[in-house]
């Protein structure tokens, strides 16, 4: 029985880490402005990530601005879904989150959507943010001043279409803690186990098969309860949002 | 006496535990088939867009003078084909998933060549009406792989669970069939490209 609550647990970690194999992990503390490469000085981070908090804060709609070194082949269309999906950007209710990916070495931008953003925020519309805002200011190697008017833009076409709720700060930095859950979970199991260990064959079945759902509930609800403490200031932690594939790429 | 009694109960509480078991995997076998119908309406409504986009495409790429006949007929011969096939969300078969994939790869392989052919049309390839509708094209198909991966998703989900003993049984007793998936296949996971530093 030891060795089979061992199983399990091991097949939780593998399943926590595959969640998010091949992506950025998702920043702790959670940040709005994550860049990987070195293309923005500390300074312009903060700068631009109270700018996104503050939107954040007043309307609910999270800006992520990720930058990366290689999409090492990938789509960045799709590589973009795949991180929004996984860190949760964007709340999970109206799953209003923007990702504007940038990879250094294949000078590829990508502004991605979630779903409830894909109407104030078209595809063309993205698109010309990144042909009006962003490439021009790329190309002369001024990458904070392209991102910082990108995501004007974006803040622009965005506002309006949400109003944070009522104590949405407040609420973002009460949220559960992660650990918490896994304990729970992991006493769930014990339970299941102990339960098919004195009932019928059948029932030891059964009660497996549901602490598999927990471990499958487990990278979801990790996205919508994900970001413990927030400091005064600070960003709150993403909300669980999802996306479908909307938004615009380009080069520069 | 005593043993028979032990016997009977004992076989009374294995059916009791079986159908338990079959109970809680039924219910959850039907919410899974809830999933794979609401990815598949997903999959439709993006295909349907990339199918609402194309009215507009044409008329663009027409007003460009002598776009070449033969490939505007191909994609609207295409477009024509794959909105004829439409597949009933009660009958999500492998056959009638590999049907409807086939006509709107069609489809898809019209819309590049056009795009390709577009290339040699400067003219056209300047115009903001054009790139826009490029921009459009790029989006829906990013949403389609999207919806597609989701579908597959919930329908292997649905498929390992309807497999499973002793749902395998009631299964195939009630009608819960086997669902099919979307293929992947070279060159068509790829969106047409467009690149903007042209």
């Amino acid at each position: 029985m030891r060795k089979k609550l061992l199983t399990i647990l091991f097949s939780l970690i593998c399943l926590t880490v595959l969640a998010q194999k091949g992506l950025p992990k998702r920043p702790d503390p959670p940040r709005l402005v994550n860049d990987f490469t070195g293309m923005l000085t500390p300074d312009q981070q903060q700068a631009m990530e109270s700018k996104l908090v503050a939107f954040d804060d007043s309307t609910s709609i999270q800006i992520a601005v990720v930058l990366i070194e290689s999409l090492e082949g990938r789509d960045i269309a799709e590589y973009a879904v795949e991180l929004g999906r996984a860190w949760g950007i964007g709340n999970k209710e109206n799953n209003n989150g923007v990702l504007l990916l940038v990879s250094k070495s294949d000078r590829k931008i990508h502004i991605a959507t979630g779903y409830g953003i894909e109407g104030s925020l078209p595809d063309i519309t993205a698109s010309h943010i990144i042909d009006e805002q962003i490439k021009p200011n790329f190309r002369e190697n001024d990458y904070y001043r392209g991102l910082d008017e990108g995501t004007d833009a974006i803040i622009a076409a965005t506002k309006g279409e949400y109003k944070a709720p009522e104590n949405y700060r407040k609420k973002k930095g009460q949220k559960e803690i992660p650990g918490l859950l896994v304990l729970i979970i992991i006493f769930i199991i014990i339970f299941f186990i102990k339960r098919g260990g004195g009932g019928g064959g059948y029932y030891g079945g059964s009660g497996f098969r549901r602490s598999h759902g927990g471990i499958w509930f487990l990278p979801s609800s990790g996205g919508s309860s994900w970001g413990g403490g927030s400091s005064s200031g600070g960003f709150g932690g993403f909300g669980g949002g999802s996306f479908g594939g909307g938004g615009a790429s380009g080069n520069w | 006496m005593s043993t028979r009694n032990i016997v009977l109960i004992s076989i009374i509480a294995f059916i009791l535990l079986l159908g338990g078991c079959g109970c809680s995997g039924y219910n959850s076998l039907v919410d899974k088939d809830v999933k794979v119908k609401t990815a598949w309406a997903n999959v439709e409504s993006e295909y349907q867009r990339r199918s609402d986009l194309i009215p507009n495409l044409v008329s663009t790429v027409k007003g460009s003078a002598n776009f070449e006949q033969e490939t505007l007929t191909g994609v609207i011969n295409a477009r024509s084909k794959a909105t004829g096939i439409t597949v009933d969300a009660n009958n999500l078969s492998p056959e009638k998933i590999a049907e409807f994939q086939k006509a709107q790869n069609e489809l898809r392989g019209a819309l590049s060549r056009l795009l390709v052919v577009a290339e040699q049309y400067p003219d056209l390839k300047s115009t903001q009406a054009f790139r826009d509708l490029q921009t459009q094209l790029e989006g829906t198909e990013n949403r389609i792989k999207t919806s597609r991966k989701d579908f597959n998703d919930a329908v292997g989900d649905y498929n390992s669970s309807r497999r499973k003993f002793p749902m395998i049984i009631i299964s195939n007793l009630i009608g819960f069939p086997e669902k099919g998936f979307f293929e992947a296949e070279d060159g068509a996971e790829k969106a047409p490209t467009v690149d903007f530093t042209k």
